[in-house]
């Protein structure tokens, strides 16, 4: 059964026009007929039934090695990664001797960006702070996933109160603005005598998870009657084990998506909350810390503000291209032919 | 739809006291003494200090002070601050400014946004969409406060086309700078949001339909697509309406607007919680209020959306 099977006319050209009987218009009517999409028999034939399908995951994988969007954001990511790690591999100079002599000194060989106020090198300073700020948006995207994620799932499977509950619970927190709510939070004599980078995450976590619980809820809700969890509840799953074991493994899709962006707005509020003065203590290196530090100086010598600025933009912006390429690659019906 | 209003309305309650009372008590558990501080730190006569006290009904355990305060909300009182002025002149001199802030905002987002949107998505792939994209993504990356600097350096200070900072009163023409640095974060959004949904439907049954019936191409993008590609941007700027009212705190401040935002930044700092928790009342209210519209514009938007 290998013949061709589709019709052999072409359906680009127009149809000879035909002259209608009982009309006396002797206008030419000329028919369009669109080309249909169609795939020929013989390719579906061919089609190897014994291979087993492409998952979502591989397909994603498949469609992402091809865009330059996300090799360059996976790339930078890598490279922002490393520098936390290990950043005394890419600067030489001790970011916290600083000599009051250098004080806002220009740039001088091995001192590519010149120095703070304090005569602190402010290349050296930028690789450090890489760690602090990576550091929080890491560990914020973690646990407002962990939180978030299950308040969502819970609501959208169950339904019901447990639902309504949340959603109120969700909402009370939507309506607090992120750094307000930071702001009050920090005041807290616990998290203002102690305050490091978790006082900062565990804020942050309060105040940011009732996005990601709304995405997660919304996913789960789509996912929660699908065929394959009846199938399995059929197959004497319990309902508990079906959320875990097939609605959630189903629903990550948008909920990666969204959890990269944030990462990004994460790093973005921990430098807007040290920058008010209330977010990571000065004894922690950070972007936003070396931002707030410079804004004083800001109309004498921007550069000390704009060097950790950039690297803060860059890292959110590779986080924020690696949350759009996945979105692409993780929507097929978004996807160009 | 009458109904749907008066729910959502209900549903306004249990947020606003949950919102409140949270607040209220992140206030209350905060550290130092408002009253010590009137004195300036130096011992107070005894009596003058309960009077205080009792007067701001600092005396009272939490649930009894959050309850007086509702008490006095009822009846639209909301309390005075620790030097004495009315909470609610406080919020009424301050709110006009933040309202005009918001305003402008708005419409730059709005204005700007979706016409970038419009001519980047109907021309997707072309040179003016990859820089609007590329322009979009910088500046969604770029921290509000740098960009509030960078731009009050640069215009303000060493071009001087603006006043660096606000004045007291906070005229319009004043408020620009700062206003654009408000929009610009969004308008990447508004910008993305309109281009991906203009892009989407550009292709769709309707819009052939439209064009087959020998409409104008200005006539099939501005009533037809564009009509149907608005709900996102609709709800994304209602959300954010919601946000410009209470106040941006870190552009206010570089700016030294004298609006809800920087009010509410020192009476946080100051431990003010009788404008802290009026603001977020506020707040909350201006948030649900703008999400309610949104809700009714789907309406007028797309007519297949009713509300029973």
């Amino acid at each position: 059964m290998s013949e061709k099977l589709t019709p052999e006319t072409d359906l680009t050209k127009p149809v000879t026009p035909v002259s209608r009987q009982g009309k006396t218009s002797s206008r030419v009517i000329e028919h369009f007929v669109a080309p249909l999409e169609e795939t020929p028999l013989a390719a579906i034939d061919n089609v190897d039934e014994t291979a087993a399908p492409l998952s979502l995951w591989a397909d994603a994988w498949r469609n992402l090695r091809r865009q330059p969007l996300f090799i360059i954001s996976a790339l930078l990511i890598v490279l922002v990664l490393v520098v936390a790690f290990v950043p005394h591999l890419f600067a030489s100079v001790d970011p916290t001797s600083c000599t009051l002599n250098d004080s806002s000194e220009g740039a001088r060989a091995g001192h590519p960006f010149g120095f703070t106020l304090q005569g602190c090198d402010v290349y050296s300073r930028m690789i450090y702070g890489t760690r602090a700020s990576l550091l929080v948006g890491v560990l914020t995207t973690l646990g407002v996933l962990v939180v978030g994620g299950t308040m969502g799932a819970l609501a959208g499977y169950y339904g019901g109160w447990i639902d309504t509950v949340l959603a109120r619970l969700a909402d009370i927190f939507f309506a607090l603005p992120l750094i307000l709510g930071a702001i009050v939070m920090m005041q807290l004599p616990a998290f203002r005598d102690n305050r490091s980078v978790w006082t900062v995450v565990i804020t942050l976590v309060i105040f940011g998870w009732p996005q990601i619980a709304r995405i997660t809820r919304g996913a789960v809700i789509e996912n929660r009657n699908a065929d394959f969890v009846t199938a399995s509840k059929a197959l004497g799953l319990s309902r508990f084990n079906a959320l875990v074991r097939h609605v959630i493994p189903n629903s990550l899709a948008p909920i990666i998506v969204v959890a990269s962006i944030s990462l990004g707005t994460f790093i973005v509020a921990e430098a807007t909350l040290s920058f008010l003065g209330i977010g990571l203590p000065d004894t922690v290196m950070s972007w936003g810390n070396d931002i707030a530090a410079a804004q004083p100086q800001v109309r004498n010598n921007p550069g000390v503000l704009l060097w950790p600025a950039a690297a803060l933009s860059v890292t959110v912006l590779s986080f924020i291209m690696l949350g759009d390429a996945l979105r692409d690659a993780l929507d097929p019906k978004a996807r160009k032919r | 739809m009458v109904m749907f209003t008066l729910r959502r309305f209900l549903q306004l309650i249990p947020v606003f006291f949950g919102a409140t009372l949270l607040v209220y008590f992140l206030v209350f558990a905060t550290p130092g003494d408002p009253i010590a501080a009137l004195s300036g730190g130096k011992p107070m006569a005894p009596a003058v200090e309960a009077a205080l006290r009792a007067q701001y009904n600092l005396d009272q355990p939490f649930w009894i002070q959050y309850g007086l305060y509702l008490k006095n909300l009822v009846t639209l009182n909301l309390g005075q601050t620790f030097s004495g002025q009315d909470v609610s002149a406080v919020i009424g001199r301050a709110y006009p400014v933040t309202a005009r802030l918001a305003i402008m905002a708005l419409s730059i987002e709005a204005i700007f946004g979706v016409l970038f949107g419009v001519i980047a998505g109907l021309r997707k792939g072309k040179l003016f969409d990859g820089t609007v994209l590329v322009a979009s993504l910088v500046v969604i990356a770029v921290p509000t406060f740098v960009l509030g600097f960078v731009l009050q350096l640069v215009v303000g200070v060493q071009l001087g086309w603006a006043r660096p900072t606000v004045s007291g009163a906070a005229p319009w023409n004043e408020l620009l700078l700062p206003a654009i640095v408000l929009g610009l974060v969004s308008l990447a959004y508004v910008i993305r949001l309109t281009r991906a949904s203009i892009s989407e439907n550009m292709n769709a049954d309707y819009v052939r339909t439209a064009t087959a019936k020998g409409l104008s191409r200005t006539r099939v993008v501005v009533v037809h697509i564009l009509r149907n590609s608005l709900i996102p941007v609709v709800t994304f700027l209602g959300a954010d309406l919601g946000a410009l009212m209470g106040g941006a705190i870190v552009t206010e401040g570089i700016f030294n607007v004298p609006g809800i935002g920087n009010l509410l930044y020192k009476a946080i700092l100051k431990g003010e919680s009788a404008t802290v928790v009026a603001v977020v009342g506020i707040l909350v209210i201006v948030f649900v209020v703008a999400n309610l519209v949104v809700d009714l514009l789907y309406a007028w938007l797309d007519p297949r959306i009713r509300y029973v």
